[in-house]
């Protein structure tokens, strides 16, 4: 069930967003139900006056997860990397989740800025996690700049649409099959998490879909459970989809006798 | 003196100025932010030597929930 991304080996295919909870004690909660052994985080330019920061920083820390920092709100490729060398010295680490958003309503990302920013940092010691669409071409692209894994989206960050396009998902996971793949971004329900794991996807990112439940640690839970059941599930071997219906009890042949 | 620009405000520093005592001056521990002149990273030991010149335009960055 051990996934190995960068040199590390993570137990569980759970990575859990921090954005976004009703208070630091609720996201606490989320994180140690999730069992996730990643957790995204951010760096945002500090505004006169700003509240107190360090608490939350401390206690991320403390949760003893693998941090992976984020370039959002970047539109550029030298903005990115920018960001990307202060999370990395900020947080200590040199994994970084590369956003570079083309589109201020799907947030979609910049295909063209975010190769050449990845070519960048993956140069420069980074272990690039690159947000990106489904789109082969371009994940090849990035794999060609240093990528040792790809994110392709599943939906728009926050839609909580779910996979809007299997098929491509698919063919990623068949022309890829040796490369870690993430679904990040548009998972609305531990349904979409188990669709993505079946698919063969390795991991997925979650974050509004926690953030926003009513209850988050229970809906973290949730999560949890569906991503193991849905790995297991792909690993166990999925039955092929039949036409007509076949008939389960057998009046010929040799059945078991029970 | 200098005029520079600190996030969104806008200040005086005397010429010579770093950007460490820039940072020092500000009411965060310095390894608390990280800091770019003008669009580059500057590096926490790089900030003594980086000496600030009228016009830059310095951002500094504190951690963040994110997704």
């Amino acid at each position: 069930m051990s996934l190995t991304i960068g040199g590390v080996t993570l137990e569980s295919r759970f990575f859990l967003g921090t954005a976004g909870y009703p208070s630091p004690a609720v996201l606490r909660d989320a994180v140690r139900a999730s069992g996730t052994q990643v957790i995204t985080v951010g760096l945002r330019r500090q505004l006169s006056g700003g509240g107190e920061a360090g608490e939350f920083f401390k206690f991320i820390r403390d949760m003893g997860a693998h941090l992976l920092p984020n370039t959002a709100g970047c539109t550029t490729a030298r903005e990115a990397v920018t960001l990307a060398r202060m999370a990395r010295e900020m947080f200590g680490t040199n994994w970084i989740k590369l956003e570079v958003v083309g589109d201020d309503y799907t947030l979609q990302p910049d295909p063209f800025e975010l190769v050449q920013a990845a070519r960048e940092l993956a140069s420069d010691g980074f272990e690039v996690f690159p947000y990106c669409t489904d789109d082969l071409v371009t994940c090849n692209r990035l794999l060609d700049a240093g990528c040792r894994l790809l994110m392709p989206w599943g939906a728009p960050i926050g839609s909580g649409q779910g996979l809007l396009n299997p098929t491509a998902l698919r063919t990623l996971r068949s022309r890829l099959p040796d490369i870690p793949l993430v679904v990040d971004a548009g998972i609305g329900s531990p349904r979409d998490a188990v669709h993505a794991m079946e698919l063969g996807y390795d991991a997925v990112l979650v974050n509004s879909a926690v953030a926003l439940a009513h209850d988050p640690t229970a809906m973290a839970r949730a999560f949890r459970l569906a991503i193991e059941g849905g790995r297991l599930g792909y690993e166990a071997g999925i039955m092929a989809k039949q036409e007509m219906a076949v008939a389960t009890t057998p009046v010929t042949g040799r059945p078991f006798v029970l | 003196m200098i005029s520079i620009r600190l996030n969104q405000d806008s200040l005086q520093m005397q010429d010579g100025a770093t950007l460490a005592a820039l940072v020092a001056s500000l009411d965060k521990p310095p390894a608390a932010l990280a800091t770019a002149v003008n669009g580059d990273f500057i590096a926490r030991e790089q900030r003594e030597q980086c000496v600030l010149r009228d016009g830059d335009f310095v951002m500094t960055f504190e951690p963040i929930t994110g997704g």
